[in-house]
Formats: structure tokens, sequence, C-alpha cells
């Protein structure tokens, strides 16, 4: 196998074992809500069937750590005031072209013969601006810090006159410390997204532990799930709030300076507004001056006012990604909201609870027999 | 949308390195990265490397949490 190494991470008989010595450890405690920050942890939870390994008392919900859920309406807005013009191809990621914004997607828009194109990178993107010299390419870029020092790479490296970059990207600890700071859920632990912190480290988390939750960086592996729920039991049993690190393979304490240098070159930190949450202090990046040229907000003058910003009715997505809600407690999920026709941004993407909770359910067999 | 995918280092061409994601190559950015070698495994995310996986503490950790697990359980 050409991964080997992380065979072990999926292997059954650990996972049942870690699973047992959750119950075990978890006998004494009252009811736990963990939180688990990242779309790609409510994957491996759904997809493995980890939520049936929980005793009673351990509750396991999402966060708001899928970009395609929280991108602002406004800037999917922004993203379709462009694509809507013959002299520009709009690029993005794939999970993006079918949010629905106030009246219509981007693959709607492009149903309409404009030019809308799926990229796998803001790489790509460049790429069709170097192939395509007498249009204009936009990237919209959407994501966390994972994705940031991708799209910071090509603003500072781009040749190209003819590429920009419509930013929606976000920071990850503002949102969750608006989340602690409000209080509304009642969160015992924190799985702290894996990826994001290979970028930042794992310091900038260490904030949670003075809100008296736990928190623990995790890999997306079955088995680096369970160790971090098993360590946030672990803690919250001995009376502890305190961060560690599970995933050592990857995260470092400071993360990767040459990624957080490219991202402090290429943007400034703003306010910005999440999708059904509202506004949230620094924790938007956008385009620094020095590079306006690149940022298609600038190169374009596009302003659009938008009063209405909640979500489409009926749609809980905003309780969803607050750890708020289950889909299950939407009426419209699986009834007129389904990945086909999506009726929220929650059920577009495969980073978004309600989709995932679709496709899985619990009615499905674990792959790991779990 | 912060999947990422670890992959093998086949070959370095400055830059850039061409990737092995169990039989599917693709190029990407390698450049945030220092040292990396023909060999190594990178974690790709669009295309861009944001990290070298040290699989020798994947290995340790497995071991030493099997290994707690074994005495406890």
């Amino acid at each position: 196998m050409w991964n080997n190494f992380l065979q072990g991470y999926r292997n059954r008989a650990l996972a049942l074992r870690i699973a047992k010595m959750i119950t075990a450890k978890a006998q004494t405690l009252e009811k736990t809500k963990i939180m688990h920050f990242c779309g790609t942890h409510e994957y491996t939870i759904s997809y493995f069937g980890l939520r049936s390994l929980m005793p009673e008392n351990i509750e396991l919900v999402a966060g708001p750590g899928c970009p395609v859920c929280v991108a602002a309406i406004e800037d999917v807005e922004e993203a379709i005031q462009l694509a809507e013009n013959e002299n520009i191809i709009l690029t993005t990621f794939g999970d993006m072209v079918r949010v629905p914004a106030l009246n219509k997607s981007l693959w709607e828009v492009k149903s309409e013969g404009f030019d809308v194109k799926v990229v796998y990178s803001p790489h790509d993107a460049l790429k069709l601006a170097e192939k395509n010299p007498d249009k204009e390419v936009v990237f919209f870029a959407v994501g966390f810090e994972t994705t940031a020092p991708a799209v910071a790479y090509e603003i500072i490296k781009a040749k190209e006159e003819n590429f920009s970059i419509l930013t929606s990207l976000r920071l990850t600890p503002p949102v969750m410390k608006y989340l602690l700071e409000s209080g509304d859920v009642e969160i015992r632990g924190i799985i702290a997204p894996g990826h994001v912190s290979t970028v930042i480290g794992f310091e900038p988390w260490n904030f949670v532990s003075e809100y008296g939750v736990s928190v623990v960086v995790a890999g997306f592996e079955p088995v680096d799930v369970l160790l971090a729920i098993l360590m946030i039991v672990n803690q919250v049993s001995e009376g502890e709030a305190k961060l560690e690190n599970e995933y050592k393979r990857s995260v470092e304490r400071e993360g990767n300076i040459k990624a957080k240098e490219i991202i402090k070159n290429a943007f400034e930190v703003t306010e910005t507004i999440w999708r059904g949450i509202g506004r949230i202090p620094s924790s938007g990046f956008k385009i620094k001056e020095r590079y306006s040229y690149r940022d298609a907000r600038v190169k374009y003058s596009i302003k659009k006012e938008i009063k209405k910003t909640s979500m489409p009715k009926g749609c809980i997505c905003d309780k969803v990604v607050l750890g708020k809600a289950y889909p299950t407690q939407c009426h419209l999920f699986k009834r007129k909201c389904t990945p086909r026709n999506p009726v929220g941004p929650c059920m577009v993407s495969t980073e978004g609870t309600c989709y995932i909770w679709f496709k899985f359910g619990k009615q499905l067999p674990s792959p790991l027999g779990l | 949308m912060c999947l990422a995918v670890p992959g093998k280092v086949l070959e370095i061409k400055g830059e850039r390195a061409v990737v092995d994601f169990g039989g599917v190559r693709r190029e990407a950015i390698i450049s945030m990265l220092d040292d990396v070698k023909v060999g190594d495994y990178v974690l790709i995310h669009v295309g861009f490397a944001i990290q070298k996986l040290d699989i020798e503490e994947a290995k340790e950790t497995l071991k030493l949490w099997v290994s707690i697990l074994k005495e406890t359980t």
C-alpha cells in the first residue's frame, strides 16, 4: 500500500478498544457535548459510524468548519455578478458553484451561457488565465487557513495581468471564540481542525482552555478521531481543560512557518461576515493593498448592497453550523432539501453536515464494521 | 474544504513535485516545505503541499497508544 503507515489508524480492533475505553471513562460523567470544528471530521464520524460507538452521555456535534456553508451570501452574489460578464471566466472549487445565493447559484449562471469553471486548485485557475489571454480569469477563493497559503502563493507569484482573486477566506479561531463567548452551546470539549492547525500550529487553540473547555487537535482517520474523544473524556473525568495534540505526524507547535509568512505577505486580517452567524471581528483575509491589482473587488469595483442575509425560508443551516441543531431536526431535510436540489448551503458541500447525514445517515453499516 | 491527502513524492522539479496518490499522479507546489526528498510523504491541499508527514511519529504515536490501551483494558 502506498500509504501503509495509515493502516493502523483504520484498524478495527484498535478502534473498538478505544471506544470501550471511552465508554469506561465516561461512566461517571454527566452529559458531555464534544464539538468537532471541521467538516472532514464530521465526514469521518458519519462515514465510519463513530457515533454508534459512543455511550449515551457522549454527544458529538458538528461546528462551523464547512467553508462553503459559512461563505457570506454577499461573496457568492459578488461572484455571480462577475460571472455574468461576457469577458470573465469565473473559477472556483466544485462545491461552491452549487450554493444557492439570493436568486440562483453559479451553476445556474453557467446554464445561462456564462463561463463558470470548476478548478482543483488556484494554480489551475492561473493556468486558465495563461491559456486565455483575451479573457479575464477570476478565482473565487473560499476556505480557511489551510487554503490561504495556496491562494497567497498565486497572488504573489502570478505574472498574468488577466488573473485576479475574489477572496472569501476565513480564520477559524475567531469563530470558535465567538461560539464560546456566546455560551449558546454547552460544549465540554472541542476537536480542533487538523489541517488548519498544520498551517497555523496548535498554539492558537490555547485560548479554548480558558473557557474551561478541553481542546484536542486531531487527524482525520477514525482512530485519530476516537483518540481525540478519549483524550477529551480523560480530561473531563480528571476535571482538566487543556490543549493537546493528537495529530503529531502533521501538526507542530508553530505550524508551517513559511506558509504563515506567505499568508502574512499577501493578506491582512479583517472583519468578515459568516453566513448565518453574522459579522465576526478579525476573522477574514483581505488582499493587501500592495497586491490590489490581484483583488477582483478593486479591479472591478464591485459593490452590491444586500439587505437580506438570512438562510432560505425554513432552512436551519445557521443552527446546524453552530451545533445548535441536527439536520434531522430540519423539516426540509431529505424532503425538499437534498444534495440534488439543496435549499441551504449545508446540503451542498461534501463537508456540510446535512449533505454528510443525507449520504451516510445512521442506517449504513460502517466500512470498518464498527 | 480542508481535506488534505497524503501523497508520495516521485519527482522534484524546482518548486513543484510530482506526487503519487496511490496510482493517481499530480503536480503540487512544494515551496512551503524544507528539504523535500523523493520518497517523502507530503500532505497536499488544493495542489499545494502544506506539510511533510512524519511517518516515524505516526508509527510511534500508534505504538504508544496501543501499549497504553493494552495496559488499561
